[in-house]
């Protein structure tokens, strides 16, 4: 960052918030590792934290086999996932600027879902359950598919953040109208399952369908290194960038084009799962009193957010329910709360 | 209060100047009003005659003024498509002057019901009607889908600091994006819950006009009526709100009355066509746009030309509806998605200035 300005009180600030980001950190890192051993230890068999740790080394017999083989696996789904998820956001808002440029805002997730529902339902008539593989192809597909198409109609001399997004509410009403009748068009039985994978599940339980999805999620994230310099660049304005030898329209693309690539992977293995995106990078930039978007909190709070979603989604009710549900209602509370707040102090 | 926002363009003409307050109606403003009463019968004749089984004009004609037709015909005209058209009428005029209030008020120009939570919150309430009631006929969902509609408006209100006497609409918009968010969500658990209303709500989602009998419009007519009353003399106010508080408040212009008013009369029309059709988006959107485009700023004919254009398009949109798959039919509210998502594209490339 610039020091042009040279003055003594921002130097001070400067210098001052990274020892606060670093608290942060270290609060949201604690607070995973204890929500992340709770909830190891809850379901149908009952473990306490005590017995959860012995079980993770290994040694204890049956409940191991419940740790490591039952719980781990969607523990680790989480926090990989809501990772990812929060880092994507934390792209996309720093470029568009803007809070509500999350990617489940542009249309992405529509996207996505509209994908999932040609190749299982308008398709081949083949299950959710049965075709994975068509699943998260059609989630690649429709999601990138709409990110471009609504980063085209965005674009005109260069791709403003409000124009963005306003472009993908309407695309997202309409591959929205498009959704509806196609379950509405299904047998009952195909749209209930689309409809749940459409509400964004973490219901993947065993290692053997956890791992490939993780690893192919965390084959990306080193792309994000390569993106955190040019990002800053940006982040301080289109024309600064510029006079720094960025190349501000293919970098800003590039850079939207791993965000997406990051929702998409997580979007095939769970659905869409609404508002982590947005509301980690603001909750961390709002902890840690940061100008910008914080990559490395947002991240912890992005995986935090989603592991305590999905406690709450598994045992909060009667029976469990999708994840997405819950951090819809979270996240769009968190805004509201927000808002609020904001027209009272103002 | 200054409630004024810097980067806000307001909705139609810049450069609204107190002279053109007291402008009688220009030629262009009353040849559109003209010419839209022309198309809108024409629609309801067509929308009479268009369906699964074409019935041709005369029959139509005969049906309706009680001449010679066969049993068939007769019901469909006057037991299925009458009431279907005359449903599609008020709907959309409700859903228009709704919207063009709602622009005006927030000075936000892509301000409607859909946006702002207001449809969400008459959705919400349905689904608690379907699943904590067991109500399954639309003419028991009325009364809920008003009160969501209400509670909905107020909620986007307070949290989008309505109260603290500001206006701010980005943050009204945002304020309805969280809502939406949070009562889909909940709508999404209930569904769940109860997989046997999963279909009655998934059809009601959709927006759908086929089936709802006089029995459901005619219960709503009369308070969707009642809101147009207080809605369409509201233009004035509206005017010269548009000037800017302060000077609203020197020409001695009651400001809370225009505002609580607008409200009100938005909540019932914005439920009230809800109650009807379900939540249908982007009528309130498009057709304030289109009036404005004849209109200009000034808000009384704006409402005028909304009354008129809303049904033209809501009858459109539905005709459009049964052609589209036929002869099956697609629920109007997906039809309306599909034409007005083009509209909102368009609106934001077109005009470069355009801020919330």
């Amino acid at each position: 960052m610039s020091a042009g300005a040279g003055s003594r009180t921002r130097q001070a600030r400067l210098t001052h918030r990274p020892v606060r980001s670093w608290l942060v950190a270290a609060g949201l890192l604690t607070g995973i590792v204890i929500l992340s051993i709770t909830a190891l230890g809850m379901g149908d068999y009952p473990l306490n934290p005590a017995e959860v740790l012995v079980a993770l080394t290994g040694g204890g017999g049956f409940d191991s086999t419940v740790v490591l083989q039952w719980r781990l696996p969607r523990i680790t789904a989480a926090l990989v996932f809501g990772t990812a998820l929060a880092l994507s956001g934390a792209l996309f808002q720093t470029l568009t600027r803007n809070p509500l440029g999350s990617p489940d805002i542009i249309g992405f997730s529509t996207g996505a879902y509209t994908g999932v529902l040609l190749a299982t339902v308008g398709l081949g008539g083949a299950t959710v359950a049965g075709g994975a593989i068509g699943t998260s192809l059609g989630a690649l597909i429709g999601g990138l598919g709409t990110a471009l198409i609504v980063y085209l109609l965005a674009y005109r001399d260069g791709v403003q953040g409000f124009r963005l997004i306003v472009v993908g509410i309407g695309i997202t009403a309409a591959l929205h109208a498009v959704n509806s009748w196609i379950l509405l068009r299904a047998q009952s039985e195909t749209a209930m399952g689309a409809a749940i994978w459409g509400a964004g599940s973490l219901g993947l339980t065993s290692w053997s369908a956890v791992l490939p999805a993780i690893g192919i999620v965390l084959a990306v994230t080193p792309l994000l290194l390569l993106a955190v310099r040019p990002l800053r660049q940006l982040e301080l304005g289109d024309d600064v960038a510029a006079s720094h030898g960025v190349r501000v329209e293919p970098t800003r693309l590039a850079i939207l084009g791993i965000g997406v690539l990051l929702t998409a992977l997580v979007t095939a293995a769970t659905g869409p799962i609404a508002f982590v995106a947005l509301a980690a990078p603001q909750i961390a930039r709002l902890l840690a009193r940061s100008p910008g978007i914080p990559l490395v909190n947002s991240a912890l709070m992005g995986a935090l957010v989603l592991l305590g979603s999905d406690l709450i989604a598994q045992q909060a009710l009667a029976q469990p329910i999708p994840v997405g549900m819950v951090t819809v209602v979270l996240g769009g509370g968190y805004l509201a709360a927000l808002l609020a707040y904001q027209a009272r102090k103002d | 209060m200054t409630a004024e926002s810097g980067t806000l363009r307001r909705p139609g003409r810049p450069g609204l100047h107190p002279h053109a307050l007291g402008r009688s109606a220009t030629p262009r403003t009353t040849l559109a009003l003209l010419l839209g009463l022309l198309v809108l019968g024409l629609l309801c004749l067509a929308s009479v005659s268009i369906g699964s089984r074409g019935i041709g004009m005369d029959t139509v004609w005969a049906a309706l003024s009680g001449g010679e037709v066969s049993a068939t015909d007769r019901h469909a005209v006057l037991g299925l498509r009458l009431p279907r058209t005359l449903a599609a009428v008020v709907v959309g005029a409700a859903l228009a002057v709704a919207g063009a209030l709602m622009q005006s008020l927030t000075r936000n120009p892509l301000a409607e019901p859909g946006l702002l939570g207001v449809s969400a919150g008459s959705a919400f309430a349905v689904a608690i009607a379907i699943v904590g009631f067991g109500i399954t006929s639309p003419l028991g969902y009325i009364w809920f889908a008003l009160a969501g509609a209400f509670f909905a408006t107020v909620a986007v209100a307070l949290i989008g600091g309505m109260s603290a006497g500001k206006v701010d609409p980005m943050r009204m918009v945002l304020a309805g994006v969280a809502l939406s968010a949070v009562l889909s969500g909940v709508i999404g658990a209930l569904r769940l819950s109860d997989p046997r209303t999963f279909g009655a709500l998934q059809v009601w989602e959709a927006g759908i006009l086929a089936g709802r009998g006089l029995d459901v419009t005619l219960t709503v007519a009369p308070l969707v009526l009642l809101a147009l009353i207080v809605a369409l003399p509201l233009g004035k106010g509206l005017n010269t709100l548009a000037l800017g508080d302060e000077l609203a408040a020197a020409l001695g212009v009651s400001l809370w009355k225009t505002r609580v008013l607008s409200i009100l009369a938005i909540t019932i029309l914005a439920g009230g066509a809800a109650a009807i059709a379900g939540p249908i988006a982007f009528i309130g959107l498009m057709v304030p746009h289109a009036a404005r485009f004849f209109a200009g700023a000034d808000q009384r004919w704006v409402l005028l030309i909304s009354l008129v254009f809303g049904p033209i398009l809501m009858l459109t949109a539905d005709i459009v509806a049964r052609l589209i798959v036929w002869p099956g039919e697609m629920p109007v509210g997906l039809v309306s998605a599909l034409l007005g998502a083009p509209v909102l594209v368009l609106l934001i490339r077109r005009r470069k200035a355009l801020k919330l």
